[in-house]
């Protein structure tokens, strides 16, 4: 218990107030604190209590299936064009917060990925992904859609190949959590 | 969110059938790193709720109104940082503020830095990434938004 407390020693007092804090809205009809809770967190907690198990235990099983001579192959430090179009389409085709980018992150680092090809991916992660696509073009138009994806992808791949350099450059890692 | 759930148990399902004793392994090991990440995810997003309550539509549209020139792109890409949306909040929203007269190149910055920023999920990024490189990325990220921001305008200046 004490060892829980000292390793999220910054998150859970947040979550103690706002429970609190919660609470008390709720028993005083405080309205900016019920909205905060209604509206704001229940929607995020959504998201995340639905999506993300489905997501780790996706993880998970990729994790224990794929062998990283595959991974490494397709998407290594030797992979080149063809590997960041293919980190690039793994990650347009999920949905979900940045947040939940991290640890696919880590996965595919630790499966041999290219530090360049993981931060690509990240930054791909945040521009476009197919099922959110529809929304854009919907509210703002297919003009403004595809200029801003052809504006983005060439920025996000450099932002990508520095991120990279540095990373390998400086010896980091990615962390399990 | 439902065709990840079909994903999600169809593949489990195959998994189990070709081998239980490894499908299990497997659920453990992403759960397992679920539990880990809870408390500070959480945490974030019990913050993202209460900033987001003071980020009203009004308030957007107070800072990045076609008044607001140069200031507009500033407002844009700090607001974008801070915040959080899903996309099925974040584009409506955007189509609102272009409705009422933002313009598509600050819109384009918001969009993007709301995307590739996340001032508030910091803790998670330096979680799995480390601090250093966490700022770095999300710096580097920061004037990229700008830079398509400006590209865009650009753009629309032409056509």
């Amino acid at each position: 218990m004490k060892a829980l407390f000292k390793k999220y020693k910054l998150d859970i007092p947040v979550i103690i107030a706002f429970v609190i804090f919660t609470g008390t809205s709720f028993y005083f009809q405080f309205n900016p604190g019920i909205q905060i809770f209604k509206t704001n967190f229940w929607m995020f907690f959504k998201e995340m209590i639905i999506l993300l198990p489905m997501m780790f235990i996706l993880i998970g099983l990729f994790d224990v299936w794929i062998p990283k001579e595959r991974i490494q192959k397709h998407i290594g430090d030797t992979s080149g064009i063809k590997g960041m179009l293919l980190v690039m389409l793994l990650a347009f085709i999920q949905a979900g917060p940045l947040y939940a980018a991290f640890p696919v992150a880590y996965l595919l680092w630790k499966k041999g990925c290219s530090p360049v090809n993981v931060f690509i991916y990240i930054s791909a992660f945040t521009t476009a992904k197919i099922p959110m696509l529809t929304f854009e073009i919907g509210f703002l138009g297919l003009k403004f859609s595809l200029l801003r994806i052809l504006i983005t992808i060439p920025v996000f791949i450099l932002i990508g190949i520095i991120m990279g350099k540095y990373f390998e450059r400086n010896n980091c890692k990615i962390n399990e959590v | 969110m439902k065709s990840m759930m079909i994903l999600t148990v169809a593949l489990v399902v195959i998994s189990f059938i070709a081998d239980r004793k490894k499908t299990l392994k497997g659920i453990k090991k992403g759960l397992k790193q679920f539990l880990k990440i809870l408390p500070t995810l959480l945490s974030v997003i019990i913050i993202i709720s209460i900033v987001l309550f003071f980020v009203s539509n009004e308030f957007l549209m107070e800072y990045l109104g076609k008044g607001a020139g140069l200031g507009a792109y500033i407002s844009a890409a700090a607001i974008g940082s801070i915040s959080l949306l899903p996309g099925f909040i974040a584009y409506p929203l955007a189509g609102i503020l272009v409705k009422s007269g933002v313009s598509y190149s600050v819109i384009a910055v918001f969009i993007t830095t709301l995307m590739m920023i996340g001032i508030l999920t910091i803790p998670i990024e330096a979680k799995y990434f480390g601090m250093k490189t966490t700022l770095i990325r999300n710096t580097l990220s920061f004037f990229g938004a700008i830079l398509v921001g400006a590209v865009m305008a650009f753009i629309y200046y032409l056509i």
